[in-house]
């Protein structure tokens, strides 16, 4: 096996011996924030595929977290209140079963990623990081401003929704979902980037116009590795509004775009465990800082700074090398 | 809607663009020259506001203030040139991202270990505490209109120290070509720290003048950021006169957009609709302007064709 293989399944071995070892000894706070790092390196999966492998730096993945966020929130709290969510003429159930809310995240997460990418991928570089961010920031604002689900406020969900044969609330139950849920994204789009999709997409990075010459359609695949990498993205979201029984404009906001963004360039850009290291570390870092000093921040900055200036290629970079292709 | 309250909205908007102008002119000097995002331009911004309220309370002088702004911020400028950002110059544009949205950070917590979470307040200098009366009886905040009028001397003086001084020049030939005016003998990484101190004098002068009218606070820097972000695209990136048009078209959309389309969207709706879905198209207008814009021109409006 490779030497990042080892790191990634290392890595996670370890994180998953530290889950146990709080279940144990009986910390259901550990648990919660092992989720939390779960959930937010799922989002960083999502915008990895784009942001790593298609080169489409992407400022704008919380309209998609906030999406699928939404897309719980509103069929959860239909389902609270039983009144059907009504889309014109048609009268819809709301919902607390979690296989379908997924489903429903991600499709809405994919049907505005269409749009956007269609139009977003007519821009590039530093043009299409801030055109993300429009777009992001007009789904933030038009949530503010709409008071029908909570406004500005957000709104709450009182109790988790279910998935058949779990009790959801349990605190290592919902982690064990989560972790599944994340190790099957890792290896569908290690697949991905694996198999002809991914290759091209890769090379559309690297050289669209060489790739364009061999007659492959870069908008085509670049468009379709966004709408994935939004679905994934929205998933999370989600997943994240389940975690807090809560949802409000805060997880479409920029800072959010930025964190998931953070974590994939902390961890190691195209790493296959990348985002999973960088959400680890960020969130590990922020809670025991947060411990130590009431200006963490000011360390956790000057460690981003250090990392950023000196070790090249993430987390994973330095600890695997050079990323290798093919 | 009466006339003199349309008057004021324009004048508003003035006043939002041009000091948008004078935040976003560094900004997009320092991306068309260096290549470099900074995130943390919205941090200089704060420190103009903070230095300002700081000396404005030691001395009672709002002038005095207003100068500290414009040393403190070129001076964080230059050593955060010097220590962090000069080794990003070769870097692309995530490690940018990534180590300027750092530097927010520490900027941040930095600020609220000297001046503590509570909000400073900077009052308007007394000379300019009242309102000046227009013919027709309309009446205008004075501060407001100083900064008005202070914002475009500043762009009419970034637009001379841009065309016709020798540092303008080599600004300029430091958009254009790099290495060529390297060879030609200038020392370009001097250039890179001048061009620099400049963007931070400027938006710490912002951050100073606009602190007046709202609170000086931490974060105050970064909802201005994503403005100014915006106008630079809208403008096209490393555009000065690009930035001045897109800051103005912002400022004016921003501004009357959030008057006039609560009051377009009554003519047809019950009162209560109108108002929610025009405040909220209003506050989502700006970002709409820019996508359209990006979509039909995607280096934006003044940018060399890609």
């Amino acid at each position: 096996m490779r030497r990042e293989t080892w790191i990634s399944f290392g890595f996670m071995a370890a994180g998953l011996f530290l889950v146990v070892a709080a279940w144990f000894g009986d910390e259901p706070f550990t648990i919660t924030l092992a989720t939390k790092v779960v959930i937010l390196s799922l989002a960083g999966v999502g915008l990895n595929l784009a942001l790593g492998h298609g080169g489409l730096v992407s400022l704008g993945h919380a309209a998609f977290f906030g999406l699928g966020g939404y897309a719980m929130g509103i069929l959860a709290s239909h389902a609270q209140s039983f009144e059907p969510l009504m889309i014109g003429a048609w009268a819809l159930e709301g919902t607390k079963s979690m296989p379908l809310i997924w489903l429903v995240a991600m499709l809405v997460a994919a049907l505005f990623a269409l749009p956007i990418g269609v139009l977003s991928l007519r821009t590039s570089g530093v043009y299409f990081i801030m055109i993300t961010l429009a777009f992001a920031q007009m789904i933030y604002y038009f949530a503010i401003s709409w008071p029908a689900y909570g406004g500005e406020d957000g709104m709450s969900i009182y109790v988790r929704n279910s998935f058949p044969g779990l009790n959801t609330l349990d605190p290592i139950q919902f982690f064990i979902l989560c972790a599944l849920i994340l190790a099957i994204c890792l290896v569908l789009v290690d697949r991905l980037v694996k198999s002809r999709f991914g290759m091209a997409l890769e090379a559309a990075r690297q050289n669209p116009q060489r790739v364009t010459s061999l007659g492959i359609d870069t908008f085509k695949l670049q468009l379709t590795a966004f709408v994935i990498s939004a679905a994934i993205t929205g998933l999370a979201g989600a997943l994240y509004a389940d975690l807090n029984r809560f949802v409000s404009p805060s997880m479409l906001s920029w800072q959010v775009s930025g964190e998931i963004m953070i974590f994939v360039i902390l961890g190691g850009v195209a790493r296959f465990a990348g985002p999973l290291a960088g959400a680890t570390v960020f969130i590990a870092l922020e809670h025991f800082l947060g411990g130590l000093t009431e200006f963490w921040q000011i360390w956790l900055g000057l460690l981003l700074l250090v990392v950023i200036l000196f070790a090249r290629g993430g987390i994973i970079g330095v600890l695997a090398g050079e990323r290798r292709h093919g | 809607m009466s006339l003199s309250l349309f008057f004021e909205q324009i004048l508003n908007g003035l006043q939002f663009g041009i000091m948008l102008f004078v935040m976003a002119a560094g900004l997009t000097l320092v991306f068309g020259v260096m290549g470099l995002i900074n995130l943390a331009h919205g941090s200089l911004y704060m420190v103009g506001a903070f230095a300002c309220a700081a000396v404005a309370a030691a001395t009672g002088s709002f002038w005095l203030g207003l100068v500290a702004s414009l040393a403190a911020a070129a001076i964080a400028g230059v050593i955060v040139e010097i220590v962090v950002i000069r080794r990003l110059y070769a870097r692309d544009h995530l490690d940018q991202v990534l180590a300027t949205f750092a530097l927010i950070l520490i900027f941040s917590e930095a600020t609220r270990y000297f001046f503590g979470s509570f909000p400073l307040y900077l009052d308007t200098p007394d000379i300019l505490s009242g309102a000046l009366t227009f013919p027709g009886g309309f009446q205008y905040p004075a501060y407001r209109l100083a900064i008005i009028v202070i914002g475009f001397v500043v762009a009419a003086g970034l637009f001379w120290l841009i065309g016709s001084t020798r540092l303008g020049i080599r600004i300029r030939a430091g958009e254009s070509d790099r290495e060529m005016i390297t060879a030609l003998g200038v020392d370009i990484g001097r250039l890179y720290t001048v061009v620099f101190a400049l963007g931070a004098a400027l938006a710490g002068f912002a951050g100073a003048l606009v602190g007046a009218i709202q609170s000086v606070q931490i974060g105050m820097g970064e909802p201005v950021l994503i403005l100014a972000f915006v106008v630079i695209v809208i403008g096209g990136i490393g555009s000065i006169p690009g930035a001045l048009v897109a800051s103005i078209l912002v400022g004016l959309t921003d501004t009357l957009g959030r008057t006039l389309l609560p009051i377009v969207f009554g003519t047809f709706m019950d009162n209560s609709a109108a108002t929610s879905t025009g405040s909220a198209l209003a506050s989502m207008l700006i970002y709409i302007l820019m996508a359209a814009i990006l979509v039909f021109r995607p280096t934006g409006l003044f940018g060399a064709r890609g």
